[in-house]
């Protein structure tokens, strides 16, 4: 396991275009990339002996429109090398226009399921996800909730139900709500 | 006349499993296309349950926090304050006094225990035998007892605190806790003669819902779940946390991967927390059970804040709402073995009281992810063997 300034020369190297840094923090690494070339990355990560991070324990977001970063959302990945119990985290920052980078579903499937949650919650799109979905919210839900400018109370949904009318039968006219 | 097998008309059958449904524990909705009994397709549709927890963490404190963890996972409520708390302390860069480090691991079994024990006895009640669940109950109960008797709860525990524990167990807990020790083990034989060797539970758990060790790590699966399928990895033993590394144990690990496996894996793993739990009640040291007072991230004693200004003063400054300590501006994560597998909090933080982000790796969403890949093949009476098997928490699975 190369050290940090090693692993940053190695990666500067390898994505000149991409690669922003490396950073230790409490003894855990991060990698720091732009979000385009990450599948090349984890593959390079998971594939060569040098590394061998084999699973991916998790696959999550940062929006950071208050905190301040490269870009505004990072993807993190938290990956793990089961034989000697190493862990790295690969933060892949995506830009607020177009929040997109690709699918890591070719690498491991657990991807699935958590690409869609990151979706879901951060509107950020994965290229090439077999079915990429909303996970947690329903379909027709507007917006993506873990983002810092939605607010905590939400923006209505829990008022704005369409509310079923008691028209057959009933003493009460359709369009009084029985608040 | 007679109609041969070619001439029936074959349709494949659409089948709506959930979201109430008593098997699920928990809502959960599985869409199946049955070809007769056969299961051919299985799309699990989640998020009935999603209450936003990580969005309200935002919004909390780090000890307020404590209390939403314990909502995630409410079969070993314990485990989530634990790994919510390394986290922190992580983050902050202290790190709580051994004898928190050593409760803490108590705790932990104990919840593991519990939690391992419900699981054998749903899965059992799924398919059909109802006894080993009230066996399995029977002790759970005494188990939540300890709890109570520890911090005055049962279910929503949030025993920890950022820097220790919300306080001591009380004296007599020692006598207490090994005497329900010296029980489980005949409530595990109890359930080993009704289960193991059972014709019945063989037929309907053997060879059900096999997963191999490849789809295991692809899928990201941990816990009994992934070393039932065979693979060598427990967080306990490889990234010891909390003092783990002083207790000797051994990690069941089955090779078949099927529901059989995953109920042996979780059997015998009570077995293995019962040991650590009595070496942790031989070697628990004794001290404060919380990080010195002055570094400000814990309240002082009691009987100070009434009897001196300084520590009334201290008292307030942890307390309100726009006082606490503040954490440095960065990012951390610590993996735990929960009951269910890999869980750890990612925090971000921005320099604030309050977190910019807090992140559950959640063990029930990611094990529950390879459902649809192993059910085609699988009859319909196999899903509430598999599903009981990967122990599904809801409230973790959607938070």
């Amino acid at each position: 396991m190369p050290a940090l300034k090693q692993l940053s020369d190695l990666l500067s190297a390898k994505f000149p275009d991409a690669f922003l840094e490396v950073t230790e923090f409490r003894g855990m690494l991060s990698i720091h990339i732009r979000g385009g070339l990450i599948l090349d990355l984890l593959r390079m990560l998971k594939t060569d002996p040098r590394f061998a991070y084999n699973f991916l324990a998790d696959v999550t977001a940062v929006d950071h429109l208050k905190k301040g970063g490269h870009t505004r959302y990072s993807v993190v990945y938290h990956l793990l090398n089961q034989y000697d119990a190493k862990r790295i985290v690969v933060h892949a920052w995506v830009d607020e226009e177009n929040p997109a980078l690709p699918s890591v579903y070719s690498l491991w499937k657990t991807a699935d399921w958590q690409e869609r949650e990151v979706f879901d919650l951060f509107g950020i799109r994965f290229e090439g996800h077999p079915d990429l979905r909303r996970i947690m919210n329903p379909e027709d839900f507007g917006f993506h909730p873990l983002r810092k400018d939605y607010p905590l109370h939400g923006r209505g949904e829990r008022d704005d139900f369409p509310v079923v009318g008691r028209t057959i039968g009933s003493k009460w006219p359709a369009d009084r709500s029985f608040e | 006349m007679t109609l041969t097998a070619k001439e029936l008309s074959t349709e494949k059958l659409e089948l709506n499993f959930g979201p109430s449904h008593p098997a699920t524990h928990g809502t959960l909705r599985v869409q199946l296309e049955a070809d007769g009994e056969i299961v051919t397709r299985a799309d699990a549709e989640i998020g009935f349950l999603h209450s936003g927890f990580e969005k309200l963490g935002e919004h909390l404190s780090y000890n307020q926090y404590i209390t939403i963890t314990d909502r995630m996972n409410y079969l070993s409520p314990l485990c989530n304050n634990v790994a919510f708390a390394l986290a922190v302390e992580k983050l902050l860069g202290i790190e709580a006094p051994k004898r928190a480090q050593y409760l803490r691991v108590l705790m932990c079994e104990l919840s593991r225990i519990a939690d391992h024990l419900l699981a054998i006895g749903m899965l059992a009640v799924d398919v059909g035998a109802f006894t080993v669940f009230l066996y399995g109950f029977r002790i759970r109960e005494k188990i939540y007892d300890l709890f109570e008797m520890v911090c005055g709860a049962r279910l929503t525990t949030s025993y920890t605190r950022v820097g220790g524990l919300m306080r001591d167990v009380p004296d007599d807990f020692d006598a207490v806790c090994r005497e329900v020790l010296a029980e489980i083990p005949t409530a595990m034989e109890q359930i080993d003669g009704l289960l193991t060797h059972n014709r019945i539970w063989l037929d309907r758990t053997r060879n059900i819902g096999v997963i191999t060790p490849e789809q295991a790590i692809s899928y990201g699966l941990t816990g009994p779940i992934a070393r039932a399928t065979g693979i060598d990895y427990d967080i306990r033993v490889k990234e010891p946390y909390s003092c783990y590394e002083d207790f000797t144990f051994d990690v069941i690990i089955g090779e078949n991967g099927d529901v059989y496996d995953r109920y042996m894996v979780r059997f015998y793993e009570v077995w293995e927390s019962i040991k650590i739990c009595e070496q942790v009640l031989d070697k628990l040291p004794s001290g404060p059970v919380n990080v010195d007072a002055d570094t400000k991230y814990t309240l002082p004693p009691r009987n100070e804040i009434f009897n001196s200004i300084e520590a009334l003063i201290h008292h307030f400054e942890v307390t309100m709402e726009n006082r606490g300590f503040t954490p440095p501006v960065g990012e951390t994560y610590v993996p735990t073995e929960s009951p269910n597998g890999e869980l750890g909090y990612f925090i971000v933080s921005d320099g604030g009281r309050e977190p910019y982000r807090v992140r559950t790796r959640p063990p029930s969403l990611i094990n529950f992810s390879v459902f649809p890949e192993i059910m085609p093949g699988q009859t319909i009476s196999d899903i509430v063997a598999v599903l009981g098997s990967l122990n599904i928490i809801a409230g973790e699975l959607d938070r």
